[in-house]
């Protein structure tokens, strides 16, 4: 068999239609570069309302660890403590132990559903007003712009050469920015001791490390978040405005471009209206886009970076004002009445017509045209949670009220349950903590009650057994003790009974324990 | 496709990848995550430089700083024994009767004495020091060899019977039944009279069984069989019972006593260990 191989034919090349995905000239950066915003100064109720806001919480950060609260020789007499090393939280006439840490798990509840309450309500207030982020920011805006000047002057500066001018410009700004930075961590400490002590010993190079290290590490995000990273730290880093953005609704106040008003925008609008076109409010001065610290353009509509701090209000009302029309193009408003408002100026190609929203004879709005008033806060939802935040804070605030500062533990002994003694009587033993959590120290007796034929020893007390035992509580601490309790005659295996704590002052406090025994024999 | 291909609906461009109709888009990754990266892989590379970190056959790099976490744990150990050196050293030249007076060296001892406890003590006396049926329960008021922590710490230094100790606590009680030193009845009526002792069922008082008890018992239980703790006697009249504490009990010990043992913990844990020991023993509940 011969096998015949045909001879090979000339192959046939196809040339593809095609270019490489990665070629020289598609490429583009993989990595984009953050575009520098320079945000003009504004003037406005928003801004005064901000500064207020910055001052108030700043004054809180930087002061509360400087006020006093007199607690008597035993205790500090730092108005808010959180002292590790003993483990106490003080904060004012308020003294937490760490087996009252639920105090701390109510208020993160109380601040989650206040996070609830107040997204619902006035939406991403605490992004735009509160959060230190953009608090440290406005701050350290003020100093770039006390050093640099205003927005054009601070791009003219970016883009000109290296001069003297400049560079002492740079260094000042960053050298002050860095000192925030060590103000800011400094204060942090100070909630962890006794500031006026701690301030000493940090100015003398005699504090712990860990002082050090605190102010250093946040100096270090102060400067790095406030200074260099700012908007990207709430659009990329922040969890919170994902989180805001799920739980606005459409009667949730936002920072609204009015597009109903503002449409068609036409900046030069008298010309315009001479050539007998439709013109909006909205002259396109871009006034609200040279303010915004985030870089965004508040007439794309709500976007995600939007931290909702209402300076493009401010910038347009000025520009309205010296306009001589109505404030208010950019503004506090719901979706809902943003919607109907649209409904009313969208003539039938879709456009939004000014002329639909405005009386012709005398210029003004329509009376059909919502303004967002105080009453879109009031509503089911917003009720229902400002009612469970006040219960829960009011319940945290009965049970401080109503706690006692004398407590008592009391863990019963489980191997052995129970020793019998050579007069066929049974002991229990019990580790007794008794809490002194006032800044005193006190006299208390500790008793037994519904334990018939009960008697109480300590354990350095050589078999003596006694109805009640005095013993002396230090000033805000923890006795630990081992009790015996005796008894004999019981009538059952186990016979709760309770162990009673009385100070000389009257404070009662009790605890609930068992006293076992072999089941009686029959 | 000689040109970038934009997305209509992002306005980004797209790696020009498509699966079924699903372009992937190019979005560029922020520059400060790309520092961020780069400032990873320099840490890395200073750590790896730094840090004991390549693998080799039967070891590791060892890093400049010449980091080891067994150096580290031994260094630790070192310092717990640096820091409780001095109390050790407390315990060692305290006599143990005066350990108790001073409440830190108490402490710190019937700690020590307590994981002592665990290793040396709880197969006998139980986890809890309750002990068992021939083992004594530490807790109670019930002494053999005395409850005073001398006499606990001289129980604990030369044992019970323990032979290799010449100064071990030592008794024993007659096989009174097994070598025939008292008749069936006589051993009836003594167990009788001994359970009337403590009022157990079937205790009976007779002038017999109280002249058997004088004569036989008394002077190891004393007179009254209230225990002579340094003889070992055991108290007839509590109501502690090493063994079986009925009546039946009382007959098969007096037939054929058992004797217990415990070794001499002196010679093999040292003195300062045993004084630890008996601080914790005598801190039970039952000390004297």
């Amino acid at each position: 068999m011969t096998t015949i191989i045909p001879a090979p034919k000339a192959p046939k090349l196809e040339q593809y239609d095609v270019e490489p995905v990665n070629s020289q000239k598609r490429r583009q950066p993989l990595y984009a570069a953050r575009t520098k915003i320079y945000p003009r100064r504004t003037k406005g109720a928003f801004r005064n309302f901000k500064w207020l806001v910055m001052l108030i919480t700043l004054g809180i950060y930087y002061i509360t660890p400087w006020l006093r609260w007199d607690r008597g020789a035993f205790a500090p007499d730092q108005a808010v403590l959180i002292d590790l090393e003993h483990r106490r939280f003080f904060f004012f006439f308020i003294e937490i132990w760490p087996q009252e840490f639920y105090y701390v798990a109510g208020m993160l509840v109380m601040a989650g559903i206040g996070l609830f309450l107040i997204t619902s309500t006035v939406g991403r207030a605490w992004c735009g007003y509160a959060c230190p982020q953009t608090v440290w920011v406005d701050l350290f805006l003020v100093v770039e712009r006390a050093i640099e000047g205003d927005r054009n002057a601070r791009m003219k500066l970016e883009k000109g050469p290296w001069t003297v001018d400049k560079l002492w410009k740079r260094v000042t700004k960053h050298t002050i920015w860095l000192l925030i930075g060590v103000v800011t961590g400094g204060a942090w400490i100070f909630y962890f001791a006794d500031a006026p002590t701690l301030l000493h010993d940090v100015l003398g190079f005699e504090a712990p490390i860990v002082a050090y290290s605190t102010i250093a590490l946040l100096t270090a995000t102060t400067y790095v978040f406030g200074g260099l990273l700012r908007e990207q730290v709430c659009t990329y880093m922040c969890p919170w405005p994902r989180i805001q953005g799920a739980m606005l609704d459409e009667y949730s106040l936002t920072v609204t471009y009015n597009e109903w008003r503002g449409e068609p925008r036409n900046l030069h609008s008298k010309k315009a209206i001479a050539e007998g076109k439709a013109v909006g409010d909205c002259v396109d001065c871009n006034a609200c886009v040279v303010v915004c610290p985030m870089g965004i353009d508040i007439r794309d509509g709500q976007q995600l970076e939007c931290i909702t701090c209402a300076l493009c209000i401010d910038a347009c009302d000025d520009v309205m004002t010296r306009l001589g029309k109505e404030k208010g193009l950019i503004s506090y408003a719901t979706l809902n009445d943003y919607n109907i408002n649209m409904r009313l100026s969208e003539g039938t190609d879709g456009r939004v017509d000014p002329a639909r929203v405005r009386d012709t004879s005398t210029g003004r709005l329509i009376d059909a045209i919502r303004h967002t008033t105080w009453r879109s806060i009031v509503r089911p939802r917003t009720i229902m949670y400002f009612i469970l935040f006040s219960a829960i804070g009011l319940g945290m605030l009965t049970v401080l009220s109503l706690r006692s500062p004398l407590d008592i533990n009391v863990l019963h002994d489980r191997n052995p349950l129970y020793v019998e003694l050579k007069d066929g009587s049974f002991r229990n033993g019990y580790d007794v903590k008794l809490l002194n959590m006032t800044p005193t120290p006190r006299s208390v007796v500790l008793s037994i009650e519904g334990l018939p034929g009960g008697s109480l020893s300590l354990a350095d007390s050589k078999g003596e057994s006694s109805t009640a035992i005095a013993l002396d509580l230090d000033a805000d601490k923890v006795l630990p003790l081992r009790v015996y309790v005796h008894a004999k005659d019981v009538q059952s295996a186990k016979t709760p009974f309770t162990l009673v704590v009385t100070s000389t002052d009257g404070l009662v406090s009790t605890a609930r324990a068992n006293f076992e025994t072999p089941e009686p024999k029959k | 496709m000689s040109n970038k291909e934009i997305d209509d609906l992002s306005g980004t461009e797209t790696t020009g990848h498509e699966w079924d109709g699903i372009k992937e888009l190019n979005t560029p990754l922020p520059r400060w995550w790309l520092w961020t990266f780069y400032g990873c892989i320099v840490f890395a590379l200073g750590y790896v430089i730094a840090y004991p970190a390549i693998p080799l056959i039967s070891s590791a790099t060892p890093g400049l700083l010449g980091y080891s976490s067994r150096a580290t744990l031994d260094a630790y150990l070192d310092a717990a024994k640096a820091a409780q050196g001095g109390l050790v050293q407390q315990v060692a030249d305290t006599p143990v009767a005066e350990i108790a007076s001073n409440p830190d060296l108490a402490r710190f001892a019937a700690a020590g004495g307590r994981s002592l406890f665990k290793v040396y003590c709880v197969q006998c006396h139980g986890t809890g020091a309750t002990g068992g049926p021939g083992y004594p329960n530490l807790n109670d008021d019930d002494w053999i060899w005395g409850g005073t922590i001398d006499q606990i710490y001289t129980t604990l230094t030369h044992g019970v019977r323990w032979e290799a100790d010449t100064d071990t606590r030592f008794n024993i009680m007659p096989n009174f039944g097994a070598d025939g030193l008292l008749e069936p009845a006589q051993i009836t009526t003594a167990a009788r009279y001994v359970a009337s002792l403590s009022g157990l069922e079937g205790g009976e008082n007779t002038p017999e069984g109280q002249q058997l008890f004088a004569e036989n018992c008394a002077a190891c239980h004393g007179d009254a069989g209230q225990g002579l703790p340094d003889m070992g006697g055991p108290s007839l009249v509590d109501a502690i019972w090493l063994y079986d504490g009925s009546l039946a009990g009382i007959e098969t010990q007096l037939q054929k006593p058992r004797h217990g043992v415990m070794p001499a913990w002196g010679a093999r844990l040292g003195d300062t260990a045993v004084k630890q020991l008996a601080v914790y023993v005598h801190s039970l509940g039952g000390g004297k």
